[in-house]
């Protein structure tokens, strides 16, 4: 019974980190139609934000909870400016150029702080499940990630922010027709996803440790699950993260973690030939 | 005609390389103009697959690696790399004609493609990196996981196994088959096949309302890039040895540069394009204080943001637009 449980808190913490670190992605790629493939790096950054103030002193949580979204949104919101504005509506192009910074930002870290492997110890320690141990930070990012699910998902249902943002997502021309300026929306939009990616990467900094290159280790997962996903950003990153999240989990307990991406990166690939549009292309269409 | 025009020059400049090279350079910088002439074709192969089928495909690494990949594994089991060649390029292009079915007759948009391309180049590029130990072995050859197989056997003669090939000779095959490889592409492009295929780039629907099944045209383009990937790696896993970088996301992201900067829509841009900056990466990782990577990214950012054509057709004055037969954009 115990190693049920202890199975079951293990696949629910990868459902949790894969939904944490997919979802800076999934709003911007939700809300512009941008797929930022510096969004790994942006986790990287967020990582290096909060290590760097804790180790000037200040309070871990302060660091991880508050520091490092607002490093990265601002990060975001100055690249927003010189970089995505310019590429609206081209696609390819945002994919290319965000890939370009990606590199460049990988190369400019390594500069500054070295390639080694930096990192905190989990805080909170260990829990018991029966006969086994679990660590306690692992149960607190499970409850990070509800409450970033419910978080963005309040904001954007209740707020009148949030209206407005639904609104140039769904129809920009009409919204400006009616006051908003769709622009600076997609403005706020992009700070807002790169806030919570520097959110993301601080979260799971004591799990991966922190290197220049970390980023890349998470950036195609976040993308294959927000494709997978599909149109609606929050029903379809969280849907999409459970069923790959659990899937990778599982196959590491069988086989070995790399075989356990392997079986979830495959996963992906048929579930993309069968739902091209992506799980809510034709499930929870009318969920945000 | 100026297509044949362009198929001389390039001709007389393969010889004119393969003639004086060999005599300035010394040998490691030959074995390194070997590296880059590979590199060339890689290049070479997404221009073909991007640039003149439509299909942006952020896995070319992948069949780079596959092919050299293949090819070790196949030397290495037969003590000769007489057959070792044929199956580098066709286990690439197995994987491609198979990942391409999936793809283009599941009429996946350019997102997607990009994701499953992606996906294809991490789950190799992880899965290669696990292959350490004894029991990953295929018939005599170890992968040898994250250090790759550093015996990896250099060509020799057809069909003389004790008599390998000397380094000025690989450098000499390597430049024959890149020229090779742009004939091939220059030839494809300018037939009935090649032809089809640029009119799918440009406007699909009206392809097809034209009655071409446009999934068989891009699953065939898609198939021949693939094979002229893993004729690269080939190349390649002869100057180094294979190992699993040639997956990681490092190199896809390189390819695209070289491309995209050489200017999309032409043959030599991308070819140009990747000797340029493989000679500039390799001056700036002499640099004490620079990262390459930086360079690199900073390059790609300003090539999309200034010169979303490309270098070479911006420098050249829209020259590629004029050319008739070659579909430039």
């Amino acid at each position: 019974m115990d190693i049920f449980l202890a199975v079951g808190f293990q696949v629910l913490s990868g459902i949790a980190t894969l939904f944490i670190t997919s979802l800076g992605l999934a709003i911007i790629f939700g809300m512009m139609r941008v797929i930022n493939l510096a969004h790994g790096e942006f986790l990287m950054l967020g990582a290096y934000a909060a290590i760097l103030s804790a180790r000037a002193g200040l309070n871990i949580w302060l660091a991880m909870l508050v520091v490092a979204p607002l490093v990265v949104g601002v990060i975001g919101l100055i690249v927003e400016r010189l970089i995505i504005r310019r590429l609206y509506g081209r696609m390819i192009d945002t994919m290319l150029a965000t890939w370009g910074l990606s590199l460049a930002l990988i190369g400019a870290v390594t500069m500054i702080f070295g390639n080694t492997v930096a990192g905190f110890s989990a805080p909170l320690g260990s829990f018991a499940i029966g006969g086994f141990t679990a660590s306690a930070y692992a149960l607190f990012l499970i409850f990070a990630a509800i409450f970033m699910l419910f978080g963005v998902w309040i904001v954007l249902r209740f707020t009148s922010a949030g209206l407005i943002a639904r609104g140039t997502m769904q129809n920009a021309e009409m919204a400006a027709a009616l006051g908003v300026a769709p622009e600076r929306v997609y403005a706020v939009t992009f700070a807002a996803g790169s806030a919570l990616s520097g959110l993301a990467g601080a979260l799971i900094a004591p799990f991966s440790g922190v290197v220049p290159t970390m980023g890349t280790s998470y950036i195609a997962k976040a993308f294959i699950t927000v494709i997978t996903g599909g149109a609606a950003m929050l029903a379809g990153t969280f849907s999409a993260s459970f069923l790959l999240g659990a899937v990778s989990t599982f196959g590491t307990f069988a086989t070995t973690p790399v075989f356990g991406e392997v079986m979830m990166l495959a996963v992906a690939i048929v579930l993309l030939r069968l739902l091209p549009q992506g799980i809510t292309g034709r499930f929870f269409r009318r969920a945000l | 005609m100026r297509s044949a025009f362009e198929i001389i020059a390039a001709i007389i400049v393969a010889l004119a390389a393969m003639f004086m090279l060999p005599r300035i350079l010394e040998l490691f910088a030959l074995i390194n103009a070997t590296v880059y002439v590979s590199m060339a074709v890689l290049a070479l192969s997404l221009a073909l697959v991007w640039g003149f089928g439509g299909i942006l495909c952020f896995g070319q690494a992948a069949f780079f690696g596959l092919g050299g990949y293949a090819y070790a594994v196949a030397a290495i089991n037969f003590a000769d790399t007489t057959l070792a060649v044929p199956v580098a390029l066709a286990v690439p292009a197995l994987v491609a004609a198979a990942l391409g079915y999936v793809m283009f007759f599941g009429r996946i948009s350019d997102v997607y493609m990009g994701a499953i391309t992606l996906t294809l180049t991490l789950i190799l590029f992880n899965f290669v990196n696990s292959t350490a130990g004894d029991q990953w072995r295929i018939g005599a050859a170890p992968l040898g996981g994250f250090n790759g197989i550093p015996a990896t056997p250099p060509l020799n003669f057809p069909g003389d196994p004790g008599n390998p090939l000397p380094p000025e000779t690989i450098f000499l095959v390597a430049v024959f088959a890149l020229l090779l490889c742009y004939i091939l592409a220059k030839l494809t492009l300018r037939s009935r096949f090649g032809r089809i295929c640029v009119a799918i780039r440009e406007n699909e629907r009206r392809a097809e309302l034209l009655g071409y099944d446009v999934r068989f045209y891009k699953l065939g383009i898609f198939t021949l890039g693939a094979a002229m990937a893993g004729l690269a790696g080939m190349l390649f896993a002869n100057c180094v040895f294979v190992s699993p970088t040639m997956f990681s996301l490092f190199y896809s992201g390189q390819i695209i540069i070289w491309v995209m900067v050489g200017g999309l829509g032409t043959l030599i841009g991308p070819v140009i394009g990747a000797i340029l900056l493989n000679l500039l990466t390799t001056w700036a990782g002499t640099l004490p204080d620079i990262n390459p990577s930086l360079i690199l990214g900073v390059v790609l950012v300003l090539a999309v943001l200034m010169v979303p054509k490309g270098v070479l057709p911006s420098l050249t004055g829209g020259l590629g637009r004029l050319r008739p037969g070659s579909g430039a954009r």
